[in-house]
């Protein structure tokens, strides 16, 4: 799966994108969420706030955290959007 | 009987030219009677910035401001629609962001503009950051709640 970070997000985490391999387990946004958190203090800082990190599922934006990622291709993980 | 007008969405770095927009949008044309335009332009923040940098999510912006597009086009029937959304380093003065609006009559292109800029605003992928003045990097751009109170005058 890849993961593609940005803004500030991106910044802390030091990459603009990855490809990952969940473990077991991972299946939803949440735990996702959580694993990520556990890979090393970059991502904890990152990700210290949760509720404010938005994200898209194969470019469509997905509010619900318990959303199934199964066949999900691209996640990607943002801030609140500041365009126009 | 569903509107069939195609937006025209662009995601570019370079710049635009406002009237050219407007007259390639409205040339050979009868039927518009209502051309609503909006342009977003870089401040100074009081003279502190140098520049914004623009990310944006190439997959995704495109596909995003199309979506609110063609919900604009069939809410308000408008016979066209054109957003321009600028990345990259941008200095004040310049340009951001250009929405035009066509319609039969003003209200549709007015309120058809002002929807598709408020879910720009809160929904298409860009993120700013402040480049100030003297070379130091200052934040990201942070959401704003005005920005998405805006969105409820929109709710049905």
């Amino acid at each position: 799966m890849k993961l593609v970070y940005f803004s500030w997000i991106r910044e802390r985490i030091g990459t603009g994108e990855e490809d990952v391999t969940l473990p077991d387990g991972v299946d939803t946004i949440a735990s996702l969420l959580d694993w990520l958190k556990s890979r090393g203090e970059e991502f904890e800082a990152a990700l210290e706030h949760p509720d404010v990190v938005r994200i898209a599922l194969d470019h469509e934006h997905v509010d619900d955290r318990e959303t199934s990622l199964e066949g999900v291709k691209e996640v990607a993980l943002f801030p609140p959007m500041t365009g126009g | 009987m569903a509107n069939d007008t195609i937006p025209e969405i662009r995601i570019q770095a370079e710049d635009f030219d406002i009237s050219a927009e407007i007259a390639k949008l409205t040339e050979g044309r009868g039927d518009i009677g209502a051309v609503v335009t909006f342009s977003g332009l870089c401040r100074d923040e009081s003279g502190t910035l140098e520049a914004l940098e623009l990310e944006h999510y190439p997959g995704m912006a495109g596909a995003e401001i199309q979506r609110f597009a063609k919900e604009a086009i069939e809410r308000w029937d408008l016979c066209g629609l054109v957003a321009i959304h600028r990345y990259g380093k941008i200095k004040p003065g310049e340009n951001i962001v250009l929405v035009i609006a066509a319609s039969s009559h003003r209200q549709a292109a007015f309120d058809g503009a002002n929807f598709l800029m408020d879910y720009l605003k809160t929904h298409a992928p860009f993120w700013k950051k402040e480049h100030l003045i003297g070379g130091s990097t200052g934040e990201w751009v942070a959401a704003k709640d005005d920005d998405d109170n805006a969105l409820s005058k929109w709710e049905d």
